[in-house]
């Protein structure tokens, strides 16, 4: 019995290992991605086809299921499993439109990043410039990535220049949800519609 | 002139009482609990000046703003830094009443190096020299350091977003803490007139508008209720500038994650 329970101990700790040395750091997975995306934007490809290409690489390194449920606040406790199910694909629809329209106005942007900060075990701050170009200074812009599974990391928010992104669209869900007698369904409309 | 700021600010003092009072009783806003949020008490004459404000934007600001960023880059860095250093006058009081001395020191020697070698301002000699640049401080972040609360949400016609506690703070520069208003405008001297401030301001507003263009066009564009990201995007931002704060964690609340977690 003491053998089976080391030799589980060993297999745990190899396969622990193995996961933590094959998974890419935080870091790298900002730079890797943003890296991507720079290619695509100073392409010859079309607007659609760039929009396109950057929601494919939303879709998969971001957590657009979390980010919509943390954007929803309080309101997302009220929620049955239906709306829940009806406003995750509608969040999802929104985020990946406004995502790609967003940054399908910049050309050629360079990011580079400079640094990182372990928060704790689920998140990591990956701090990055966007160069500057003629037209506007250089930004900070930093990445909340969440690190719980280290084989897939996700983006959970960027924070351009100390002004977090999520929280802005948190605070225009909730003024759109209590302007309209906190009816959560005033919110799909708009998600609808946009 | 004097009498009518005087006037205003005591106005302003008196509608801030019952926030005070609210504060304490619905415990929603306080104005001496930094981390509260902050509340819209005016949201509907709020959302009307915003829209007044959108407008007027749309007519005089932005075409204005295009135009200047057509500009010569030599000729909109000048007048980007000459608006930076007469922003010192307010800043290195400020540094000092925070206790921020070294800060305080550093903006000096800035303002002599480029008020002198930097021609009026218009180079910025002292980066050259290796002193960077620093963070503008003025009155309202002054008092957020000292404890006190935004009050509520404002927009000012013209002016834009504020609260009560920043707007309090802008008075503060027409009743002697701004050595720029006293010397244009406030006392009479043979040098400056009252042109030379509001031109001033007026050149500050619009580099702070032509170096946005883009990044409000976008977020127009793109917000399903721009007022409140305008608003979230503001209260950010001074709260960030209050705390003197570049950790950009700071800016975000972990216990809405953490119940995401769960889900």
């Amino acid at each position: 019995m003491k053998f089976i329970r080391i030799l589980k101990t060993a297999l745990l700790i190899f396969f622990l290992f193995l996961s933590n040395s094959f998974a890419i750091s935080p870091s790298d997975f900002i730079q890797k991605i943003t890296d991507n995306a720079s290619n695509i934007l100073s392409s010859n490809l079309s607007k659609n086809e760039k929009q396109n290409k950057l929601k494919e690489i939303a879709d998969e390194n971001v957590d657009i299921k979390g980010i919509g449920f943390y954007t929803l606040g309080n309101y997302r406790k009220n929620l049955s499993d239906n709306q829940k199910k009806e406003y995750s694909n509608l969040f999802k629809k929104y985020f990946l439109k406004s995502f790609s329209s967003r940054l399908v106005e910049y050309s050629n942007p360079k990011i580079t990043v400079v640094s990182q900060e372990i928060l704790n075990e689920k998140y990591t701050i990956v701090n990055s410039i966007l160069d500057a170009t003629k037209d506007r200074p250089e930004i900070k812009i930093d990445w909340r990535v969440y690190t719980k599974n280290p084989s897939k990391l996700l983006i959970r928010d960027l924070i351009i220049e100390g002004l977090s992104l999520a929280r802005t669209q948190k605070e225009e869900f909730s003024s759109i949800i209590s302007s309209n007698d906190n009816n959560v369904e005033a919110l799909f409309k708009t998600l609808e519609q946009f | 002139m004097n009498k009518f700021i005087k006037l205003s600010v005591l106005i302003i003092f008196i509608q801030c009482l019952p926030f005070y009072a609210s504060a304490g009783s619905d415990g929603t806003i306080s104005l001496s609990e930094k981390d509260k949020p902050v509340k819209d008490c005016f949201e509907k004459i709020n959302r009307t000046t915003f829209a007044f404000n959108q407008s007027l934007d749309r007519v005089l600001f932005k075409p204005i703003a295009k135009g200047y960023n057509k500009l010569p880059r030599p000729i909109k860095n000048g007048s980007s830094n000459f608006v930076g250093n007469i922003s010192n006058l307010v800043t290195i009081p400020n540094n000092i009443l925070q206790g921020d001395f070294k800060s305080a020191g550093i903006n000096t020697i800035r303002l002599i190096i480029n008020t002198t070698l930097g021609i009026v301002g218009l180079y910025d000699a002292a980066e050259a020299m290796g002193l960077e640049k620093l963070d503008k401080e003025d009155y309202g972040q002054t008092l957020g350091k000292m404890g006190v609360g935004p009050g509520c949400y404002l927009v000012l016609p013209v002016l834009g977003p504020s609260t009560v506690r920043d707007t309090i703070g802008n008075f503060a520069n027409f009743s002697g803490g701004d050595p720029f208003y006293n010397i244009t405008i406030k006392h009479d001297t043979q040098y400056f007139s009252e042109p030379d401030y509001y031109s001033t301001r007026a050149t500050a507003a619009l580099d702070f508008r032509a170096k946005n263009l883009g990044s409000l066009d976008n977020l127009e564009k793109n917000s399903v209720d721009f007022y409140a990201a305008v608003r979230s995007l503001y209260l950010q931002d001074r709260q960030k500038k209050i705390a003197n704060n570049e950790v950009a964690t700071e800016t975000m609340d972990d216990s809405d994650w953490e119940e995401i977690e769960e889900q």
